[in-house]
């Protein structure tokens, strides 16, 4: 795991994003926490907190005794929750850094299209 | 969550030397705890104490709420794996695990058995012919088989690589989960046990600096660098560390309570941000108590050098 941020948030974060992609697709089961535990060789409280963030913000469901579930419409209120997310994580510091290199914002959304374009 | 191990103002004194010096805390039921501290710093002197084999000069102990000294009901549910355990010399590597399954009453002799062969122990060797790896591996093979509910490790891998180590950490996390207990992790290799571990005590010269969640901790600690200014500006929010400067650039070792906002404040003065590993946090607080000094600093940097 990666260093400076409580794992549990990463874990809730390593799931959301395998919800957004398609590999857990909703009502489908997550890995249990023993599993997250074994796997990402962390403590087992641990991966339990972070499987909680996600039942207590409605994007998982207990099934009791049976495992967690993903809720139906999780991954459109992930994504939601994500697009707010982008500005600030990539176009805050890509508009920093443009204005470093002196680069005007007319200029970086040319930038932008002539990359869409050539892909 | 009850406590299974309280501590009150205990200090311990060897003559002159204060090797534990009015420590109170309390260890919660079933958690794995990091015990933490540089050599000498009592981390040894504390676990003996608790486990009945050395004396307090004052203070107050309790272990499933009695006191350990002769007492069986204690001692019976308690395993101390030490650094460097002896066994006596004429005892067979089979003798050492059946005297153990004697003494625990939760021991897993099929447990024990799987451990033998992942550690590849010969069965029949006499221990005095063991290499210092394979003694480190057979007192951890009974370190998790006793199942005890009060699970002592204190730096059990002299000798052991790291291959043998994560085998180490890989059935201490299964056994734990499928069989929860307290267990104290006493360790110099703090990098390697900060994602099992839930609770961090650490000690620095028989004082209790930190007793904490490991979670809480992660990301208290930040490196920013960049222009001096800015990086003055953004340190202000915290008590600084550590700092080393050069030219019109300083890079600031700062504790504080940084969460996603410090990073972007942080982003838009310019700065670069790192957060700190557990084990940057624990060589940052266990030098910077001896003052912003060139010497600590410079021990911390050859550290980082090092990575």
């Amino acid at each position: 795991m990666e260093d400076g941020r409580p794992i549990f948030l990463q874990i809730a974060e390593l799931l959301e994003n395998s919800i957004l992609d398609g590999t857990f697709p909703e009502e489908s089961q997550v890995p249990s926490t023993n599993e997250l535990a074994a796997f990402h060789r962390i403590n087992p409280a641990t991966a339990a907190k972070g499987v909680n963030t996600l039942v207590d913000d409605g994007t998982l469901y207990k099934k009791r005794g049976i495992g967690m579930f993903v809720s139906s419409g999780a991954r459109a209120k992930l994504r939601g929750r994500r697009r707010d997310e982008f500005a600030r994580q990539y176009v805050r510091p890509l508009l920093t850094e443009a204005r470093k290199l002196g680069i005007e914002p007319a200029e970086l959304k040319s930038m932008i299209d002539t990359w869409e374009e050539g892909r | 969550m009850s406590a299974v191990v309280t501590v009150t103002e205990l200090t311990k004194r060897y003559r002159g030397v204060t090797a534990l010096d009015g420590v109170s805390f309390s260890l919660a039921e079933n958690r794995i705890h990091g015990l933490l501290g540089r050599n000498g710093a009592g981390k040894t002197t504390l676990m003996q104490i608790l486990t009945a084999q050395n004396f307090a000069t004052s203070g107050e102990i309790s272990v499933f709420g009695q006191h350990p000294y002769e007492n069986e009901q204690v001692l019976s549910r308690i395993s101390f794996i030490k650094e460097s355990q002896t066994y006596p010399s004429h005892l067979r590597v089979t003798h050492v695990l059946r005297a153990a399954r004697l003494v625990y009453p939760g021991w897993d002799e099929e447990f024990a058995q799987r451990l033998v062969d992942v550690f590849q122990l010969p069965r029949g060797r006499n221990v005095r012919k063991l290499s210092r790896g394979m003694l480190s591996a057979l007192g951890i093979v009974v370190g998790l088989a006793s199942r005890a509910p009060l699970t002592f490790f204190d730096e059990p891998y002299l000798g052991l690589d790291a291959v043998a180590r994560q085998i180490f950490y890989d059935h201490l996390l299964a056994d734990y989960t499928e069989h929860p207990r307290t267990i104290v992790l006493s360790t110099h290799l703090i990098d390697e046990v900060s994602d099992l571990i839930e609770h961090v005590l650490l000690i620095d010269r028989g004082r209790l600096l930190l007793d904490v969640e490991a979670e809480a901790l992660r990301g208290q600690v930040v490196t920013v660098s960049g222009p001096v200014a800015a990086v003055d500006e953004f340190s202000r929010t915290g008590t600084e560390l550590h700092r080393a400067s050069l030219g019109g650039t300083a890079r600031v070792t700062v504790r504080g309570d940084f969460g996603p906002a410090a990073h972007d404040r942080a982003r838009s003065l310019g700065l670069d941000l790192e957060a700190s590993s557990l084990q940057d946090i624990v060589v940052r607080l266990t030098t910077s108590q001896n003052g912003h000094a060139t010497g600590s600093a410079a021990a911390a940097d050859k550290k980082e050098a090092v990575r």
